[in-house]
């Protein structure tokens, strides 16, 4: 990293910020089949080898890719994700016992993040509002004569995200389709951590371009960048 | 099946496409869609993950990782295009702003219900964005085999496992045969060679309208 102005004290070592991230915790991850994720931050965690994690993520990722590497080294409890279809290392692991999953639908999940950052109590959603498998255990809830469900908000103890550009306070932008669920992601950690690919100063970044606003983000950590082969590759 | 079989497919499929669409597509097959649509036709490819106006594949050595569709494989962008974070893309999906959405499926019945995302017991992949796509796009396309793996029927009657959305599947585009979900039940509409109406029929678990212009496909 090449000397950076640090005037919000919020840009630190890797090692430092894997320090926030405890056995069995609650870790939200930005991305999106791995596409997004922190690569350097999930490296460290499996590196500290947190265990008993929950883990709230778009899904599994693939067996070696994003928070996937996390699920086949055994270090979640429980995920909370939209699909494990990616990951048939998750699949073995929920049919033997040895995860609990929560499934939401895709856009509820996100839906649910982006709550929970935005400090709502919760959202009413008609998705699966006729689907025992959607409806389970959750209020049915009327509003002129349509039928929602309650979906409850999500935050977690840390909150990681991937960007492709931040600033000392933590103003960021992201690449392409690998913003997905970051921006929500970023908003929803009680602590939140930006692995960036390329830390900037402060004023560099055109205030009308930034996607996350540096108020939602806690630590900046310099990316080391992706360390898995993609599925295409 | 072979690419011959598949191929025959999907340019069919992108035959329901015309200018001025927004159109999401699922993994697998539907995927391929962009591909075979013809140059004159314009619409725009919209992707959950955060993707509106997605353009073909990549080609091979000019993929870029961070420009991916849904099912995770790089995919380029048209002149128009706009990046989205999800919730922003399901926004587009939830307000009900998609035009058509191409679904594979593991079973439909006579009624338009979708089943596609879970084999209790054996397959518990999780429902992705299948449930917002099929409950709330325009025009739902499903794109399957005729018959599953085991050669049991996948268009029937009731679907036996759990739905993805009730009522909401307008066209089948299979190996075999395009079928329409009318109120009054499945129209065969155009049935692909070599197949002819006794294989498709043998092969679908519910009753058979049978279209006064059905067209066989070469």
């Amino acid at each position: 990293m090449t000397m950076m102005n640090n005037e919000f004290g919020k840009i630190i070592s890797l090692h430092e910020a894997v320090q926030f991230i405890e056995d069995g915790c609650s870790l939200m991850v930005g991305g999106f089949g791995g596409i997004g994720s922190p690569p350097s931050l999930i490296e460290a965690i499996l590196n500290k080898e947190v265990k008993n994690i929950t883990l709230i993520c778009n899904d599994t990722g693939f067996p070696h890719i994003g928070v996937g590497r996390l699920v086949s080294s055994r270090r979640v409890k429980k995920a909370i994700v939209s699909h494990i279809g990616s990951n048939p290392v998750a699949g073995k692991l929920m049919h033997d016992g040895k995860l609990e999953v929560e499934f939401s639908p895709q856009g509820v999940l996100v839906e649910r993040i982006r709550a929970g950052g935005v400090g709502l109590g919760g959202i009413l959603v008609d998705i699966g509002v006729d689907n025992e498998w959607v409806t389970k255990g959750k209020q049915v809830i009327e509003v002129d004569g349509m039928r929602y469900l309650l979906e409850l908000p999500l935050t977690a103890d840390v909150s990681i995200v991937y960007a492709k550009k931040g600033d000392p306070f933590g103003n960021l932008i992201y690449d392409k389709s690998a913003r997905n669920t970051n921006p929500s992601v970023a908003m929803a950690g009680h602590i939140t951590i930006a692995e960036v690919e390329e830390i900037v100063p402060l004023g560099e970044l055109n205030p009308e371009e930034i996607i996350t606003p540096g108020i939602f983000i806690n630590y900046i950590v310099q990316s080391e960048g992706v360390n898995w082969k993609w599925a295409w590759e | 099946m072979g690419l011959g079989v598949r191929e025959r497919m999907v340019k069919r499929a992108a035959k329901e496409l015309k200018s001025g669409m927004i159109v999401n597509l699922g993994i697998g097959i539907p995927s391929m869609v962009p591909d075979y649509l013809p140059t004159d036709v314009r619409v725009m490819f919209q992707a959950e993950n955060g993707i509106l106006g997605m353009g073909e594949s990549s080609k091979k050595g000019e993929e870029d990782a961070h420009l991916c569709n849904a099912g995770g494989y790089p995919v380029t962008v048209i002149k128009g295009a706009s990046y989205s974070d999800s919730a922003t893309a399901f926004a587009m999906i939830r307000k009900g702003l998609i035009d058509v959405t191409m679904l594979g499926a593991l079973q439909v019945s006579e009624k338009g219900d979708l089943a596609n995302w879970m084999i209790p017991g054996r397959r518990v992949p999780g429902i992705g964005g299948a449930m917002e796509l099929a409950q709330k796009a325009k025009k739902v396309i499903v794109v399957m085999n005729h018959v599953n793996k085991h050669g049991e029927p996948k268009i029937v009657k009731a679907c036996t496992l759990p739905l993805t959305a009730r009522k909401c599947v307008h066209l089948i585009i299979t190996d075999m045969a395009v079928i329409e979900v009318t109120t009054e039940g499945l129209l065969l509409t155009e049935i692909m060679e070599p197949y002819d109406l006794n294989d498709v029929l043998q092969c679908t678990a519910a009753p058979l309208m049978i279209s006064e212009t059905l067209k066989r496909v070469p």
